[in-house]
């Protein structure tokens, strides 16, 4: 069975990690890979992980992926409708993991439009919650496709706020901001003690040439280590009750 | 008991040039969307439009009708983007103020209010204060912690559509979420609430709970009785969100020729006439050709 694990997986149970120690706080996970992550930790080392179905309900017992509780089933333990989602990131008991459209060296991370914000040569989705996620709780970002468009020397528009700027700010203002790691199709990224992304894991069969030439400033790789496979019981939850239809293969390339 | 409700043709008549609109509703859901065509079919422009925003965005920006965009984001949901609005964007030829998701109901719930600000940890050391240069931040009194300063959202006027309403103003929302509709109406100088059917105030708890009852009279100047005045966009449990129709709006707005097509179809006509494209293009095939 293991000889057969795609990269999908292999980010899957990478993003789950980064939900490991989260206890009981609620699991913000955009994105396919997060959103199967996060329904993974909790059926296995994070039993008290707080799923949202996406619209406006927590859910104990996920409708399937995709569907919400209205159109899906699942059971519902908390209504918590868009205005009560800001109540409880401030409140702190939330973890994000957001994608990126851009990225910078200190996690700067961009959403919001690339190129002049007053006049993009592109708009992307606006800043959306992020710079509220970044100075509230720990975020993750999670990149379906590494590539030096993404990862950039500097980001257009700070959306989620980077280590660089938070230690600027004066006083206590940035206590809750906690950048925890970068997932990619190709590496698990996390940060150095000054702040700046370095590479925790190289997933099976990738080189550090592959993430240096797909990154688009130096990026330290010489601590790197593998990025762990699945276990039997991962692979089982992933493909036959989480993601039967394999949604988790349109995202990452394999 | 004043009767507070008008037909929809008068809704116009409270629509000025240069206002500041509240659009109620979120994302491509439960938009006053009768309302909205209502205005495009007036000669108002310069509008100032505050909203976590749907396809009522896009529909503005393409009649050349919005000075200002004042936005959590602007989205249609099941496509991220609406085309309208990132075309206007893209050209410069709109205004924006975007805030953080967060920041924007800070600057609601300050407007309702009447508080010129009110502090939110969101935003600090992001390019939010850097694109809203107008933005101030304010230290704490009591720590050393600095928070930014979201100015209060005044609006002239609110413009909510709900599921059920009384002819005096209550209103009732019967779906999952109220979004932030009430905020809007209190928020507002003036506020119209469009309402999917209008019923006695003693029927709006006859079968379902007083929790449901989301917008008090004291803050509706007029009530729209418009049945199917969130189309397309969803009012649930009434009804979902027309996929078809919103693929369709989004599609035709990529050439001038199509969006022409469009507008002819759909905007060009008054609300029966709205309604009655909506029928004829719900039986057709994807491509707008009617089916026998």
């Amino acid at each position: 069975m293991s000889s057969d694990i795609t990269r999908a997986e292999v980010c899957v149970t990478a993003c789950a990690d980064a939900w490991r120690g989260a206890g009981e706080i609620l699991a913000h996970a955009v994105g396919t890979v997060p959103a199967i992550s996060a329904r993974l930790a909790r059926l296995t080392f994070e039993p008290d992980l707080v799923l949202s179905d996406g619209e406006c309900f927590f859910v104990s017992d996920p409708p399937p992926l995709g569907k919400t509780a209205s159109n899906g089933g699942g059971t519902i333990e908390a209504w918590v409708p868009f205005r009560s989602i800001f109540d409880v990131l401030n409140s702190g008991r939330r973890h994000s993991m957001m994608g990126a459209s851009q990225i910078d060296r200190f996690g700067n991370q961009n959403i919001s439009a690339i190129g002049d914000w007053r006049k993009p040569t592109r708009q992307l989705i606006g800043v959306r919650g992020a710079p509220g996620n970044t100075v509230n709780h720990r975020t993750d970002y999670w990149v379906a496709r590494h590539s030096a468009r993404v990862f950039v020397e500097h980001v257009d528009v700070v959306s989620g706020v980077g280590n660089d700027r938070a230690a600027a700010e004066s006083g206590s203002t940035m206590k809750y901001h906690d950048l925890g790691v970068v997932v990619t199709d190709l590496a698990v990224l996390d940060y150095s003690a000054e702040g700046v992304l370095k590479v925790r894991s190289l997933h099976p069969g990738v080189s550090a040439e592959d993430v240096q030439s797909n990154t688009g400033f130096d990026i330290d790789t010489s601590s790197a280590t593998t990025t762990r496979l699945p276990s039997e019981e991962e692979l089982q939850l992933i493909r036959t009750v989480i993601d039967p239809t394999s949604l988790r293969a349109r995202e990452v390339r394999s | 008991m004043a009767d507070k409700v008008i037909p929809l043709s008068e809704v116009s008549d409270h629509v000025r040039s240069g206002m500041t609109i509240g659009v109620g509703g979120w994302g491509s859901r439960r938009k006053p969307m009768a309302l909205i065509r209502q205005i495009l079919r007036s000669d108002v422009d310069d509008l100032t439009v505050v909203a976590f925003g749907g396809p009522e965005v896009g529909l503005l920006c393409a009649a050349g009708k919005v000075r200002r965009v004042i936005y959590g984001f602007v989205s249609l949901d099941s496509i991220a983007l609406d085309p309208n609005f990132r075309a206007a964007r893209e050209a410069g030829s709109i205004e924006c103020t975007e805030y953080d998701e967060g920041m924007f109901v800070t600057a609601l719930r300050a407007g309702a209010s009447r508080m010129s600000f009110l502090p939110t940890r969101a935003g600090m050391g992001s390019d939010v204060l850097k694109i809203n240069p107008e933005l101030r931040t304010v230290d704490s009194p009591y720590t050393d912690e600095t928070y930014v300063a979201v100015p209060g959202i005044r609006l002239d006027l609110g413009l909510i559509h709900l599921n059920r309403g009384d002819s005096r103003g209550n209103g009732q929302y019967l779906g999952p979420d109220p979004y932030f509709d009430d905020l809007i109406a209190m928020a507002s100088d003036r506020c119209i609430m469009s309402v999917e059917k209008v019923v006695s105030t003693e029927e709006l708890t006859a079968s379902a709970p007083p929790q449901s009852l989301l917008v008090s009279r004291m803050f509706v100047s007029s009530v729209v009785e418009a049945p199917n005045g969130a189309h397309f966009t969803s009012c649930e449990p009434d009804y979902p969100r027309d996929e078809k129709l919103q693929k369709h709006y989004a599609t035709s707005a990529a050439d001038a020729d199509s969006w022409k097509s469009f507008e002819s179809q759909f905007l060009a006509v008054d609300e029966d006439g709205y309604q009655d494209a909506v029928r004829t293009f719900s039986s057709s095939d994807d491509k707008g050709k009617e089916t026998a």
